[in-house]
């Protein structure tokens, strides 16, 4: 990759070219409690980094027991069960499941979009120098910490960690007595979520503020790229669907600590405790949960699918590919995700004509994710494509997202649900589209804004080695999920040997957990890669991707207040093979003198 | 260099259906736990099929379109992109088409959600002689039959019979239980009649089914209920009327005997 474009003008002139005065700030101001966006950036991602590992331990946890059931586990086992032969508990089974889903989702997969590439990318983008509200921004990430620190106490409370899967079903969740996990760890583990929520609801506000308002002159809505919408229908999504979530937490915690049954029916007797004295209803928990999670499962990708737009023009070297459509078809994504909740639940027990309504509207909502993959796949054809680490991540997670999306079609239709529902035929399909589309999404844009976080490259042969092992890792370990599913392997048992039917299922069982130790390795990879780089990679300068869109016009890294020319907008951000210039791109802000507005795209490239 | 992204995606994706033919054959049968033994199941299994055979032409479809991407526009031959921001007939025509197939995959299974659960459609004489009471708890399946002749009530009778996760039914017609939870979330699967209904505290759930076959098959509880979810393991025992009736004659004897009258009459 050659590089254009070195850097213009020196820090100097920036300080310089600035009106207001920069006063020194100190170390702890500057990196800890810093309200430039770019560092809460950074730091979101280093702290979802950290948990990704944390979270991808638990996972590996889970491997071990479903492919050697109540064998010795390596190094854990030994320290944590000796009493019982290295082996792990059931209890303890639940617990890691129920914690694995829970770091991934609320301490990696949101904070790691929304957070860290959100807060980074965002005025970056538009042309800001910071975000609206700074030290709003600043709280959320320190909100973070106590859900952390809540999450992490959880474990050495009497009963454990919360067991009760990350959903939280009541009335498993929310009577004491129902299981180990449903006593102390159950409520750390609700006020964790209602942390997070506070977090999440500070970032939201203050993204919608900031791309409503701060746009760099001449950055219309539909010059912004698509990252930037992205980022701007997830805040809009997080601000009306979060609400619920964090309502709902309050009232399960009134259950559990002031004796209120908003979830708990009367005359339940549990554990051969005493009759319960209620009168409320365990389904209300699902819907309200699902009225959230269900638009959070798109908070959880569409700001990676605008990330892979960017990522996927730029190495075509061709504009994106129906951008209108791009938008349109996210935006109704968004929409449609708050009236399809109740397809978690068509064999809960609701209504069924209910069921029959979720079922036409989920069918629906696979439309807009089509349009995106036709989108994404007219970007390729005819360009001029350049297989970088960023690339390759961008088309894995195409790759993957149709198979995501395709396995979404079985589940969508109500009586396949009957039949497929809690067994890993679903544990496959989120999969596929959190791990292999998402998660392949933040691995290209951790490649692909790294040059312009840290103002160096990340090694190249080193980010090919880690994509390929992981894509085969990953798909080692989840596409057989499928056929698990397809054979009736319910979710979360810690021995679903125990069931003579899936007892033939052991061997492919070990095969997959043997997938997933090579993907959790190869994540050693980008970590070296990753510290490597921050302090060796090779020096770049603004532009290293000849990408058009705002932030490559910026210092590498930007200094404080990002810009140290006010970039003015004149057109939009996938102008590349443009007929206008004798380069292959055309950023942002490059002004043409001799420019037809409206420009043919017929026209002949010379 | 170039080439090889292309085969190591189109490559894989090739693996995944091979993987799915090979996986599913009779040497591993990763795949359904046989075909299914309710009329109801096999069509859900047909509608899986279909929804198979839509969602396989589609990927193989979508990988053979970036196949032919990555090799003929990533071969590293220095090229200038073609200049178009896409195509709105293209854009209009794709959806229609996809929105058609969606709307008639929906659409054509609602007869059989409607047959599993909309009450008015059960069969009648099922729902007027439910064959048992289904209760969850953690982690055994509690099960109440009628006593012999007796209709079975919705409080407990002095002549209900009682066992522990061994439901038994008659085979070849229509039978409803009502599933009930006395303390957690549960579910109600039978994998090999491809039946499934959480049991909820507070709710009473009629299901009803149809075993065409005897036979002995599982019964799981897939919903998860705590720590002993794993172990919640029950059976479903098909058989005729007959062997049915003098199943719970037996049961009726063992539960009634006092361990009296038995030995009075052989003194």
């Amino acid at each position: 990759m050659s590089t254009i474009n070195p850097t213009a003008l020196t820090t100097h002139d920036h300080d310089a070219g600035h009106a207001h005065v920069h006063y020194e700030i100190g170390f702890v101001r500057k990196y800890i409690f810093s309200t430039d966006h770019k560092i809460i950036g950074v730091q979101f991602l280093m702290t979802t980094l950290l948990m990704l590992l944390v979270g991808g331990s638990l996972a590996l946890c889970v491997r071990w027991q479903l492919a050697f059931p109540w064998r010795e586990m390596p190094i854990i086992g030994r320290l944590l069960f000796s009493g019982q032969g290295g082996a792990i508990s059931p209890e303890f089974y639940t617990m890691l499941f129920t914690m694995h889903a829970t770091v991934m989702i609320f301490l990696v997969i949101i904070p790691i979009l929304a957070g860290a590439f959100g807060n980074f990318l965002i005025p970056l983008q538009i042309g800001a120098d910071d975000m609206a509200f700074p030290t709003l921004n600043m709280l959320s990430y320190w909100f973070m910490w106590p859900a952390i620190g809540l999450f992490g106490a959880s474990f050495f409370v009497a009963g454990g960690a919360a067991a009760a899967g990350w959903t939280s079903y009541p009335t498993l969740s929310a009577l004491p007595q129902a299981a180990p996990g449903s006593g102390a760890g159950q409520t750390l583990w609700l006020l964790a979520v209602t942390f997070i929520g506070f977090s999440s609801m500070m970032g939201s506000i203050n993204y919608l503020t900031t791309i409503i308002n701060m746009r760099a002159p001449g950055l219309t809505l539909f010059r912004m790229p698509m990252t930037i919408w992205g980022m701007f229908i997830t805040a809009i999504l997080q601000a009306f669907a979060l609400p619920v979530l964090t309502a709902a937490g309050a009232m399960m915690i009134c259950d559990r600590t002031l004796g209120t049954t908003f979830f708990i029916p009367g005359g339940l007797v549990v554990n051969n405790a005493d009759p319960t004295i209620g009168g409320g209803q365990a389904l209300l928990w699902q819907h309200l949960f699902w009225f959230y999670s269900h638009p959070a499962v798109y908070i959880m990708i569409v700001p990676a699918m605008g990330m892979v737009s960017d990522i996927i023009s730029t190495f075509s070297r061709k504009p994106l590919f129906g951008y209108r459509p791009m938008v349109y078809s996210m935006a109704a994504i968004a929409g449609l995700g708050f009236i399809v909740w109740g397809h978690h639940m068509f064999i809960s027990g609701m209504n069924p004509a209910l069921g029959m309504t979720f079922m036409v509207s989920t069918m629906m909502i696979a439309l807009p994710s089509a349009v995106k993959t036709f989108n994404w796949l007219g970007t390729m054809w005819g360009g001029n494509l350049q297989f970088t680490t960023p690339m390759l991540n961008a088309i894995a997670f195409v790759s993957m997202f149709v198979v995501g999306g395709l396995s979404g079609i079985f589940m969508a239709a109500v009586p396949v649900d009957i039949y497929i529902h809690d067994t890993y035929f679903i544990v496959a399909h989120f999969h596929y589209v959190l791990f292999g589309a998402t998660l392949f999404g933040v691995f290209g844009a951790i490649h692909f804004w790294f040059p312009k976080m840290f103002g160096r490259m990340m090694n190249e042969p080193l980010g090919k080695l880690h994509f390929a092992l992981t894509f085969i890792g990953f798909n080692v370990t989840f596409f057989p999920m499928h056929l698990l599913g397809v054979a009736g392997f319910p979710r979360r048992l810690a021995d679903p040997y125990n069931y003579p039917y899936l007892e033939h299922l052991l061997p492919l069982n070990q095969v997959m957990t043997y997938g997933a130790l090579l993907m959790g390795f190869a994540q050693l990879l980008i970590i070296g890669n990753f510290v490597y780089s921050i302090f060796r990679g090779k020096k770049v300068g603004r532009n290293p991707w000849n990408s058009n869109t705002l932030e490559w016009t910026a210092p590498s890294p930007p200094g404080h207040g990002n810009f140290d020319i006010l970039p003015i907008v004149y057109r939009g951000p996938y102008e590349y093979a443009s007929p206008l210039v004798e380069e292959d791109f055309l950023p942002q802000t490059k002004f043409l003198p001799t420019e037809d507005r409206h420009i043919d795209p017929n026209a002949d490239p010379h | 260099m170039n080439r090889f992204w292309c085969f190591f995606f189109t490559g894989a994706a090739a693996l995944a259906v091979l993987f799915c033919i090979v996986g599913s054959g009779p040497t591993y049968r990763w795949w359904f736990p046989g075909p299914s033994i309710s009329p109801l199941g096999a069509q859900i299994d047909d509608l899986f099929y279909l929804i198979l055979v839509i969602t396989t032409v589609t990927f193989i479809g979508v990988n053979a379109i970036l196949g032919y991407v990555l090799w003929k526009y990533g071969s590293g031959k220095p090229r200038r992109s073609d200049f178009s921001h896409g195509s709105h007939t293209l854009e209009v025509v794709s959806s229609i088409v996809t929105a058609g197939v969606l709307l008639f995959i929906a659409l054509y299974q609602m007869d059989v959600w409607y047959r599993y659960r909309v009450k008015s459609t059960f069969d009648r004489e099922a729902v007027a002689h439910p064959v048992a009471e289904v209760t969850a708890r953690q982690f055994e399946w509690r099960i109440r039959y009628p006593g012999p002749g007796k209709t079975l009530e919705d409080t407990p009778q002095p002549t209900d019979l009682y066992t522990v996760n061994d439901l038994h039914v008659p085979s070849g017609k229509p039978v409803l239980i009502k599933l009930r939870s006395e303390d957690v979330l549960h579910s109600f699967f039978l994998p090999h009649l491809r039946i499934k209904q959480d049991a909820v505290p507070g709710l009473v759930i009629p299901v009803w089914f149809q075993a065409d076959k005897t036979g002995i098959y599982d019964l799981v509880c897939a919903e998860l209920c705590g720590w002993g979810h794993y172990k919640m393991r029950g059976q479903l025992t098909a058989e005729r009327e007959d062997e049915r009736q003098s199943y719970l004659k037996e049961l009726s004897k063992t539960q009634f005997d006092d361990g009296v009258a038995e030995k009075e009459k052989s003194e």
